[in-house]
């Protein structure tokens, strides 16, 4: 998908048109921004900037304070290993190190591709199933470096798992 | 539809009470994030279907509702009937046809989707036999689990908006008089009483009055307020409507974090919801009320659950804290008077206005009134939401109502607080949990994140992680915290990665009371808590770092050597979870680990059933260190 300047602006455009043209509307239109294209790109920030009457400077701001945001474009698929207190103590780090090993990126990284963007947060709030890791939507519990290497090279899918009995 | 007055809302609850009397049976499919990663969606859509084909009436026969949180998260999806009481556990879209034909068309039990206590080994059917449940009180989470989130008739059916109706034949100061009587205070973590809160806020001068309500849930391991937005929307929301009308005001605002996006879906519903019948708005219920609720999101930024610092954002600035003399009750959102509450502490109101004060402090201690939501997590075997009065002690909630220690292991210390927090071992598993006690200890109750850990979890390497987080958290604007918080990580690096000295473990101990002293808000204040907690209690596992070169508990990897005993029963499990393949071995030989290839991940230790690979001390310091 190419961006182009007409076409950002006339979305940006629809989607501000939703909001108060006001400086407490900002995140919330970088969230839909975000949800559209996945990233936030340039484009779109110069033209929030501008109808909001916002700075740009400080639409940056935002944008590069919230760990919401990327400035950069991310993966199709958009994995995300949940570090909250209870993932750490039933060894999250594991998967994290194995899909780093897997994916050969860094957390925080998107694959040459486009195809994965790996992320760390700090807790999904579902420190039940602890240690989580959520593909896209997808939230696999008691995740083990076994079931990361199935979900990336897709071996022995089976999304069955959890029941013991 | 629309109420114009309480009479049409109370006519209305009628035949809402009279639709649902006309209902045969109930079945509750959990909708928790929890039940829905294991796949309640799916055996839903399975009901539905197989219901359907078999031609039963889903209007009055049966009905099937998707609910909030049951709380029960180890044993999910869960299942319950109402009225029956029956709780299926682990039930997958197979199991569907068996309960149809069994339970709901034959009253009978399908065996094998019961609890089994493991205490005793018997069979548990009823939901509230179960012991996870029987040791509960569920006030503030007394609704989740029992109804449809975005349905209002189940919500007026279960009492709902009789707070608000009371409240609106009583006069403002009458309300925050009731909320003071009940003892309320914040269930955020802060514990300041609400009723004060609100005094404040009225007394003071201002063009117009703002009410927020906090669901910035940024404690890593706590997960109650997202149980309760997701699971019970309108009780949130009547709270703040209660609140706006004590304090008289007409905009409010609910600030919800980013990771929760059922959460914010559920609350959007409800808002239309009660948009559309006048319970917000102008003129609520003809009491001459008007107010209004928006959704605020935030962006992913932990410090954004600090008062001062989440008006910023919800003003759509940077997330910013300012210093606390300032009161946010005074100059809050956009510098004017403003009460903001958390979550749990909204949906305390509607039941303590409808039931009044009084009844509110029959439950939990002198100074800490009602009951606490707790996310119970971490290496205990019932892991979930639970709900207890205050003054219970820790040894009830993680050996009665969590069930003890996953694979029999030894308990060593519980986190509260979140990264504010501190752990508490063993010999102070007696301690009662409320707003006082945990804090004289150097811990504090906190928003109600709980985290069990055993003999499997390094206490250094817990202080490390939580330190990391609040360095990574930090917003930057004041320099004991921005720096402090980066220089404390560095000498547990060095002592996690074996270069440590002792005189490192003084040199973390006076710079941690700097940062405490030092910081602006909270964050940077509270920071110190898990490093001085675990130092105070686990001094002997630093001292092992530094002069053994030994983690006991085998999580610092370059302390940590693993090693295949002689009790080996050749299994083989460990060379299947091995990710670098280091363990070989063959059937009937003692398997053999290549101290070359291994990366101490830990993943053997975990699966061995014969607990045969042990931790053993790395000999010379940084050798393995990589």
């Amino acid at each position: 998908m190419t961006l182009t300047v007409e076409s950002v602006n006339s979305r940006i455009d629809e989607i501000c048109a939703d909001y108060p043209v006001d400086e407490a509307s900002l995140i919330e239109i970088l969230h839909d921004i975000s949800s559209e294209y996945n990233f936030l790109p340039a484009d779109a920030l110069r033209r929030v900037s501008e109808r909001l009457d916002v700075p740009i400077a400080r639409v940056y701001g935002v944008a590069t304070f919230y760990k919401g945001f990327s400035l950069t474009p991310r993966g199709k698929t958009i994995i995300r290993v949940c570090k909250g207190t209870a993932c750490h103590v039933r060894g999250g780090d594991r998967n994290l190190d194995e899909l780093q090993r897997i994916l050969g990126i860094g957390a925080g990284e998107t694959s040459e591709d486009l195809e994965y963007t790996l992320e760390v947060v700090n807790c999904v709030g579902a420190c039940a199933m602890a240690p989580v890791v959520v593909e896209n939507e997808t939230y696999h519990r008691n995740a083990t470096p076994t079931d990361m290497k199935r979900m990336i090279t897709g071996e022995g899918s089976d999304e069955d798992e959890g029941g013991d009995e | 539809m629309r109420f114009n007055n309480i009479k049409q809302l109370e006519e209305h609850r009628e035949q809402a009470l009279k639709n649902q009397q006309k209902v045969k049976n109930t079945i509750l499919v959990c909708g928790g994030t929890g039940c829905l990663a294991s796949g309640a969606r799916d055996v839903e859509d399975e009901l539905r279907k197989q219901l359907a084909e078999q031609g039963i009436d889903m209007e009055v026969e049966l009905q099937v509702k998707i609910t909030g949180c049951h709380g029960f998260c180890e044993r999910g999806p869960i299942v319950s009937f109402i009225p029956s009481g029956i709780l299926y556990e682990k039930v997958k879209p197979k199991h569907v046809e068996e309960i149809i034909e069994k339970t709901i068309k034959n009253d009978k039990i399908v065996t094998k989707l019961i609890y089994k206590d493991p205490a005793t080994k018997k069979k548990v059917q009823q939901y509230e036999e179960i012991p996870f449940y029987k040791h509960q009180t569920r006030i503030a989470l007394r609704n989740i689990g029992q109804l449809d989130p975005t349905s209002l008739d189940d919500y007026l059916v279960r009492d709902g908006f009789k707070g608000l109706v009371k409240a609106l034949g009583m006069k403002p100061g009458e309300i925050v008089d009731e909320i003071d009587k009940s003892g309320l205070r914040g269930r955020g973590g802060g514990g300041f009483p609400t009723a004060r809160k609100w005094k404040s806020c009225i007394k003071a001068e201002g063009e117009k009055r703002y009410i927020i309500c906090n669901g910035d849930e940024g404690d890593p391991g706590a997960f109650m307020d997202r149980s309760i937005m997701e699971g019970d929307p309108f009780d949130v929301l009547e709270g703040m409507i209660i609140g706006a009308y004590a304090i008289g005001c007409e905009e409010g605002f609910i600030y919800v974090r980013q990771e929760y996006p059922l959460a914010v879906v559920n609350l959007r519903k409800a808002i239309d919801i009660l948009r559309e019948v006048g319970l917000l708005g102008e003129n609520i219920l003809g009491s001459g009320l008007n107010f209004d609720i928006k959704i605020a999101r935030g962006g992913g930024a932990f410090v954004c659950g600090e008062s001062s610092a989440l008006m910023k954002s919800v003003a759509g600035k940077i997330g910013e804290p300012r210093a606390k003399y300032i009161h946010s009750t005074e100059k809050g959102l956009y510098d004017l008077p403003t009460v903001l509450n958390n979550v749990e502490t909204f949906v305390n109101i509607p039941i303590i206005i409808e039931k009044g004060g009084d009844w509110f402090t029959q439950f939990g201690t002198e100074k800490s009134r009602g009951t606490k939501a707790f996310a119970l997590v971490g290496r205990v075997n019932n892991t979930g939401l639970v709900e207890v009065p205050m003054g219970i002690t820790l040894r009830e909630l993680i050996f009665e109502i969590g069930g003890g220690i996953q694979k029999g292991r030894e308990f060593k210390a519980v986190q509260t607080g979140g990264p504010s927090g501190g752990c508490i071992p063993n010999e102070l598993l007696d301690l009662k949990v409320d707003f006082d006690e945990l804090t004289e200890q150097g811990s504090m109750m906190g928003s109600g994140g709980m985290i069990v850990m055993d003999e499997r979890t390094c206490m250094v390497d817990v202080a490390r992680y939580f330190l990391d987080f609040l360095k990574e958290e930090s917003c930057g604007k004041c320099v004991p915290c921005r720096e402090g918080l980066r220089q404390l990580t560095a000498l547990y690096d060095r002592i996690v990665a074996g270069y440590g000295t002792l005189e490192d473990l003084d040199k973390i101990e006076w710079l941690a009371q700097d940062v405490m002293i030092g910081s602006l808000c909270a964050l940077g204040k509270s920071a110190p808590n898990p490093v001085l907690s675990t130092i105070q209690f686990f001094r002997d596992e630093y001292e092992e770092h530094i002069r053994d070169k030994h983690c006991r508990a085998g999580v610092c990897k370059a302390l940590t050597r693993l090693v295949i005993h002689d009790e080996c029963i050749a299994c083989g499990k460990c060379i299947e979870v091995c990710p670098t393949d280091a363990i070989t071995g063959a059937k009937k030989t003692v398997h053999v680990l290549d101290q070359e290839k291994c990366i101490a991940c830990g993943s053997c230790v975990e699966i061995c059933p014969v607990d045969c690979i042990k931790v053993e001390p790395v000999k010379v310091a940084g050798e393995v260190a990589s």
